[in-house]
């Protein structure tokens, strides 16, 4: 059992990797609009709903509103356009 | 994802099944990985500002090697174990011999790519080649002549290793001549461990698609609650020369002598019934109402209970199928009750029939909770038993297995 054999690597291939420029940060968030994204996971409207609440609370100048694709597991392009034209940041929820 | 700094908070698991005032303590408590408070992470991710990194992104290949170092055989298969590249259950080694034997059962070039695989529809997909199947099918043990099979379930696209956390599997029906060719059996014990092309490609299907798609490791690529052990082999060949009904692959508009592969997503749960006995209506509709409605059924039937349902007048399988969706049936209130039905509520919100109506329903009303083209019927047993399972499997692919040959 100490004779060395060769095997192949089982694995696929790995897409490569493209760098994406992260988009610009804000200097302050009040009076600002920041778009909670419900993913539309089990119980994430909770959770979003629990977040919205923390920023009533805490940063009441910030402009909170939830927002949520039309369909699961899909790209929703609308969405993020307003988003885009509304909105001066995005915070996501993601289930997985 | 080629943003190395990536802003993210993270809470505990789970958010499923927590109350207001649990999630609402993720979001007053801890980062789950950090440490730091999570609306620190939070707010810094908003404002904080970026660096050189942040701007530039990060670019880069990645690739797997063909072959793995020399080593000894038993040094090999703990590395194959260590990586998670198996089921947890002894392999074959994949040597240069196995495969080279393994590619005699295609005309298509070890270089060919075949498709693309991943865990779930957030993560990247990895693509791989026919010599990648082949090294998986030999691990599972399968022979060369199974191959084209192999590959077709390899070409659908679905994964047999979904990171789902309600912890799909994939079943997958055989039809046509290759059946035949490669010796399946869809007679006695057609669902258990007693043949060999059977219990192989199934067993291959589940291990290209945890290794091509780039791992099912528990926590990391895999977040299934409860796992499923319809994942460690689930292949059925049709009974087509005993069944009194069109093929599974006819019915969908393919050629009797074309051979193809019907993918089910599911797995979810098993009910198992006998007859048609006096009181097989009532059988059924319990049997329906009972099911996780968001996964819906694949009956399994010996071919002694699909001629005891022509006898009763279901000459079709569509006829039989037709009575089941006028028959599964739930109060709106159980069905929207239902967490995975969750996930179909944006299309009911949005107009789309015929969640829709159910949705408009009155939480009382009764109504319907499957589509006729959302079940489906195969024919398989060795006529030992009038038994009939029902089995949770959305279809999601069928595919041509003769490409492949």
């Amino acid at each position: 059992m100490s004779q060395q054999i060769t095997i192949h690597d089982p694995r696929g291939y790995p897409p490569k990797v493209v760098g994406k420029r992260l988009a610009p940060r804000l200097s302050a968030l009040d009076g600002k609009t920041i778009y909670l994204v419900d993913c539309l996971f089990d119980n994430s409207d909770v959770f979003m709903d629990q977040l919205r609440q923390w920023f009533g609370d805490h940063l009441p100048a910030v402009d909170i509103r939830t927002i949520r694709p039309k369909e699961t597991w899909s790209d929703d392009e609308q969405m993020r356009k307003t988003i885009a034209s509304d909105g001066d940041a995005a915070i996501l929820g993601v289930g997985l | 994802m080629g943003m190395p700094n990536l802003r993210q908070a993270y809470t505990p698991h789970p958010v499923v099944d927590q109350s207001a005032a649990n999630l609402r303590a993720y979001v007053d408590g801890a980062d789950a990985i950090s440490g730091r408070p999570f609306m620190q992470e939070v707010l810094e991710g908003l404002t904080a500002p970026l660096d050189e990194a942040d701007i530039q992104g990060l670019s880069f290949e990645r690739t797997t090697p063909r072959l793995l170092a020399p080593d000894t055989e038993d040094n090999l298969e703990r590395v194959f174990e260590d990586n998670r590249w198996t089921d947890c259950l002894p392999i074959v080694l994949p040597t240069e011999a196995r495969v080279e034997a393994m590619l005699k059962g295609t005309s298509h070039s070890p270089d060919t790519i075949v498709g693309r695989l991943r865990p779930t529809v957030f993560r990247e997909a990895w693509e791989f080649t026919v010599e990648k199947v082949a090294v998986n099918a030999v691990m599972a043990g399968a022979r060369p002549e199974y191959f084209p099979v192999i590959l077709a379930l390899a070409a659908s696209g679905i994964t047999a290793r979904s990171s789902s956390t309600t912890s799909f599997a994939a079943i997958t029906v055989v039809n046509g001549p290759i059946r035949n060719e490669i010796k399946m059996n869809s007679g006695i014990g057609a669902m258990g461990p007693y043949n060999h092309a059977n219990a192989t490609i199934g067993r291959a299907y589940g291990l290209l698609s945890q290794n091509l798609q780039g791992g099912s490791v528990p926590g990391d690529t895999y977040m299934g609650s409860s796992g499923n052990w319809y994942a460690y082999t689930a292949v059925l060949p049709e009974a087509e020369e005993r069944s009194p009904w069109q093929p599974l692959h006819v019915q969908k508009g393919f050629k009797p002598s074309e051979s193809i592969a019907t993918v089910f997503f599911g797995g979810w749960y098993t009910h198992a019934g006998y007859g048609p006995r006096a009181t097989w209506k009532e059988k059924m509709r319990h049997a329906l109402a009972a099911v996780e409605q968001y996964s819906p059924p694949l009956f399994v039937m010996d071919p002694i209970v699909a001629r005891g349902f022509v006898n009763l007048g279901f000459e079709t399988k569509e006829k039989l199928i037709d009575w089941c969706a006028e028959n599964a049936l739930l109060t709106a209130r159980e069905y929207w009750d239902n967490q995975s039905i969750q996930l179909l509520r944006p299309k009911a919100v949005a107009g789309i029939e015929p969640y829709a109506s159910r949705l408009k329903a009155n939480p009382d009303d009764v109504i319907t909770i499957y589509e006729p083209s959302d079940i489906n019927i195969v024919v398989a047993g060795g006529e030992t038993q009038g038994a009939w399972k029902m089995i949770s499997g959305a279809l999601r692919a069928t595919v041509s297995i003769d490409k492949w040959r």
